[in-house]
């Protein structure tokens, strides 16, 4: 299948380049944009995710959350990080400094460069590789040698502990979440993307692959809560058992990255959920085809949609109970591989037999 | 070619010591528990008391019986009423007057209401330490129920000092009986719904059951009392052994469960908020119209020789030993309290468990280290 | 089958428990109907009547107490939070030596609120206020003298 490939990041970049003419210049140009347009959205997300989720769990927990600064208590955490920003940075004696501070740095690239690869709308992706899929899995896994070195390098042993804690949790879920990738991967014959999304426009493949894909969409998002470490699987920071786990010891900006990376993880999670299974940007059913530019509406209903994943995780968040170590390894090794392995091979018999949709 | 060989004798783990607390999110308070840790499982624990020591025995010395009490809210928060209650019985007891029935219904309606608000309150942690963040909130509104109630009535609402010997500092409020009718069926409403947000919740299950076992002998000999006891099978509600104020006058189960873990210990105290209420219940429509103080001297003094009350506070068997010697002071007051005995049972229960079943099995225990210092 | 009844028992009571929080964060969002928390300084906070914020002594229009200077409150007081300062002044009319308040002082910070002071006092001189406004920047703003500057006994209030 050939797609008429539209890809407007790849535009900016012809345009400076050949357009204007400004050669190896225009493109660098155009690369600092597209990464200053990521940076923007990163923080921005960031930022708004934190108050959503502070806002979601006081609804939650009888309470209002932040309404005081700005109207709804919008302007809240990004009171809170000029708060962190000016704070004064310190660590634990005879930490190692190297370890300890490239931690941070790494858990942003990863998260940013995970970032480039999703499709936000039509055309609009910065890194369209057709290797997209694997690309991101691929990257995630990057994101955990930032917990592992915060917590070894802390010198801490409650960060150590939540170090290898995460190490062993990420290393265990990267395989389910692949495997229901994979599944996914199976329908739609590509690693693309864009090229997943684009199959979709017939019929998302939640429900195209109607039963295995269900499962596999349900290991997903179990899975997917284990990587961005959050309630029930929030083992690394686990704060009643080891008060913040491997970012004990970082304190003003040191944590606040750590912190907005754990919520663009999230954000990147629910992106490749909705991605695979509920169409990415498409309009569910095709209801806004032709009312306008198409990457407009596509941006609307790609936001949507990630917006109520990601609500549906902090549902869980605030309802379920932590998972203990040797738990969270049973239900990986003895529940959610083996229904994975299966799930894979109905899908391929499935796929093979034209049973799907 | 040389060839290596791994001689799995040389590999050796390490065990090593973890300092929690003081200062750490799970022991309520400023209790350290040095573990010694192999990976996570933990292989000892030395608990290591006195950050929150106030020497309130030895104040007690130099009060007079009346200005006790005050001193006793200050031991075991939580429970702030049983324990005032405790004290007043114990010098009723060796002055040998009789306390009008008015005041004993009040004390022990205030008794059960304050361990309810106990139990709530722990639930609502135990729901945090083992990660469920919600279940927090919702146990404080209705324990804040309770404690309007308590503020309306003794002024305070959680060091309320409402037990005077004798009586009970303030008659009740005339909103008393309306709020409190309105506080059983709200809670009777909501505990169903926490057992399905939290008790049937299959990680919550996982979490629990089978997790740090206390057999009913360690229980007795480690001299464990209270909803812990009752967990491993003892039968040890003071409350039926020997009953004090209204209690002789109501009937109420004593919740026994036999299985000696976490879970059991989590249901004794779920149970005992609903059969709490069926004591309010019972007594709540014909509080009796006799006056709320006995007549006592203005200055009390205690005749020679040595009393002891026993009471269930919301942790267990809070014992009250008063020596006097016939002065305006005692010579010597020895509190029982039930929290520290309890956390001798936490040293045979953690071992072996991880640091999370450490966690969960030390919210079980329900501690409030002011209790265990005192 | 119990592998997959496990599963299927175990995603059900995830639900059930989703369903609770959920049943209170709808109408929050709607209506914030089970929203429990006060915005405090903008609404009031509820103090009922009976709160032992601080113990204050009444004072009637004319500037006059109640407090005839027994000492009762200060006998009672566990940890010593009261203390009088007084003087025996005669008395112009009768003639005799009254003993009179000079000032009635009282620590806040040390007060416990047991209410055994305002139990102990015979004329009913001290009582309750609910303000709970107590927090300074000194301590030494916690010690309070209670009867006001220039007041007297009122008169008819005897030991």
């Amino acid at each position: 299948m050939i797609l008429t490939h539209i890809n407007y990041f790849a535009d900016l970049i012809n345009y400076f380049s050949n357009t204007l003419g400004w050669g190896f210049g225009g493109k660098i140009l155009g690369y600092v944009i597209i990464a200053l347009i990521y940076m923007t959205f990163f923080s921005v997300a960031g930022l708004l995710l934190v108050y959503l989720e502070r806002r979601v769990a006081a609804f939650f927990q009888l309470r209002l959350g932040p309404n005081r600064v700005g109207p709804w208590g919008l302007l809240q955490t990004i009171a809170d990080a000029l708060k962190l920003l000016t704070k004064e940075l310190f660590g634990t004696d005879r930490k190692d400094n190297l370890l300890y501070h490239s931690a941070y740095y790494i858990v942003i690239i990863a998260s940013l460069m995970a970032l480039s690869a999703i499709p936000f709308s039509k055309g609009l992706v910065a890194f369209d590789v057709n290797i997209g899929v694997f690309f991101i899995s691929a990257i995630s896994s990057v994101g955990v040698l930032s917990i592992l070195l915060g917590g070894w390098g802390s010198n801490n042993k409650y960060s150590m502990i939540g170090g290898m804690r995460s190490g062993l949790q990420m290393i265990s879920y990267e395989l389910s979440s692949g495997l229901a990738i994979l599944t996914i991967v199976l329908m739609a014959g590509t690693l693309s993307m864009t090229g997943i999304v684009e199959q979709q426009r017939d019929m998302i493949f939640l429900l195209k692959g109607h039963i295995p894909a269900l499962i596999a969409f349900i290991i997903f998002v179990i899975a997917g809560t284990a990587e961005s470490n959050r309630t029930p699987f929030d083992l690394p920071e686990g704060e009643a058992e080891l008060g913040a786990g491997y970012h004990t010891e970082y304190s003003g900006m040191g944590f606040a990255w750590f912190f907005l990376a754990e919520f663009i993880n999230m954000f990147i999670i629910s992106a490749v959920g909705v991605t695979l299974f509920f169409g990415g940007w498409l309009a569910p059913f095709g209801i806004t085809d032709g009312l306008g530019p198409e990457w407009a509406w596509g941006l609307f209903w790609f936001f949507l949609k990630v917006f109520l994943m990601i609500f549906l995780l902090m549902w869980f968040r605030w309802t379920f109970p932590r998972l203990r170590i040797d738990q969270l390894l049973t239900l990986e090794w003895k529940y959610l591989l083996p229904i994975g392995l299966l799930n894979i091979i109905i899908m391929a018999v499935f796929v093979y037999f034209g049973l799907i949709l | 070619m040389e060839q290596v060989t791994l001689n799995t004798a040389d590999l050796k783990s390490q065990e090593y010591f973890l300092n929690m607390g003081p200062q750490h999110p799970a022991t309520h308070g400023v209790l350290r528990l040095i573990l010694t840790l192999d990976g996570e499982v933990v292989k000892n624990i030395e608990p290591d008391l006195g950050y929150i020591h106030r020497s309130i025995e030895k104040q007690c010395e130099y009060e007079g019986y009346k200005q006790i009490i005050h001193l006793t809210d200050r031991m075991d928060y939580l429970s702030a009423h049983i324990n005032n209650e405790a004290v007043a019985l114990a010098i009723e007891q060796a002055l040998e007057i009789e306390v009008p029935e008015r005041v004993k219904v009040i004390r022990t309606i205030m008794g059960e209401l304050t361990r309810i608000a106990s139990h709530l309150l722990w639930w609502g942690v135990m729901g945090m330490d083992v990660g469920a963040l919600t279940t927090f909130m919702y146990a404080f509104r209705d324990r804040e129920m309770i404690n309007d109630i308590m503020e309306e009535t003794c002024g305070a609402r959680l060091t309320m000092s409402y037990s005077t010997p004798g009586g009970v500092m303030f008659d009740l409020h005339p909103n008393f009986q309306k709020r409190v009718k309105e506080f059983i069926p709200h809670l009777r409403k909501v505990i169903p719904k926490y057992d399905e947000l939290l008790t049937g919740n299959v990680i919550f299950q996982k979490r629990m059951k089978g997790v740090g076992y206390l057999s009913k002998e360690d229980a007795i000999s480690l001299g464990a009392s209270g909803p812990v006891a009752r967990g491993s099978g003892v039968h040890s509600d003071i409350r039926k052994i020997k009953p004090y104020s209204a209690l002789d006058k109501v009937d109420f189960k004593e919740i026994i469960y036999t299985e000696g873990d976490n879970l059991a210990r989590y249901k004794v105290r779920m149970d005992e908020m609903l059969e709490s209420l069926n004591i309010i219940e019972q007594l709540i429509d014909n509080i009796p119209d006799d006056g709320i103080q006995a007549k006592t001297k203005a200055l009390i003094k205690l005749p020679k020789g040595e009393f002891l009350q026993r009471v269930e506070t919301a942790r267990g068997d809070l014992g009250v030993y008063i020596v006097s010697d016939g002065k305006k002071n005692p010579y010597r007051v020895k509190f029982r309290s039930p929290g520290f005995s309890n956390l001798n049972a936490l040293i045979e229960m953690g071992k072996g468990h991880l640091i999370a079943d450490l966690v969960a099995i030390m919210s079980t225990l329900d501690f409030v280290v002011p209790d265990i210092d005192r | 089958m119990s592998y997959i009844g496990d599963i299927i028992g175990g995603i059900k009571t995830l639900l059930n428990g989703m369903k609770v929080t959920g049943a209170y964060f709808f109408p929050n969002i709607i209506n914030r109907k089970y929203v429990i928390t006060r915005q405090y300084p903008d609404e009031p906070a509820i103090v009922f009547e009976r709160f032992k914020g601080e113990v204050v002594m009444w004072h009637n229009e004319n500037n006059e107490h109640r407090c005839t200077g027994c000492q009762a409150c200060e006998i009672a007081c566990p940890n010593g939070s009261i203390e009088i300062i007084w003087d025996r002044v005669l008395n112009p009319e009768t003639g005799k030596k009254v003993k009179q308040i000079d000032q009635h002082i009282y620590h806040l910070g040390m007060c416990t609120m047991c209410n055994l002071c305002i139990q102990a006092c015979p004329t009913n001189a001290i009582m309750w206020s609910t303000n709970f406004h107590n927090s300074t920047y000194d301590r030494s703003q916690l010690t309070k003298v209670l009867n006001r500057p220039g007041s007297k006994l009122m008169a008819g209030v005897e030991e």
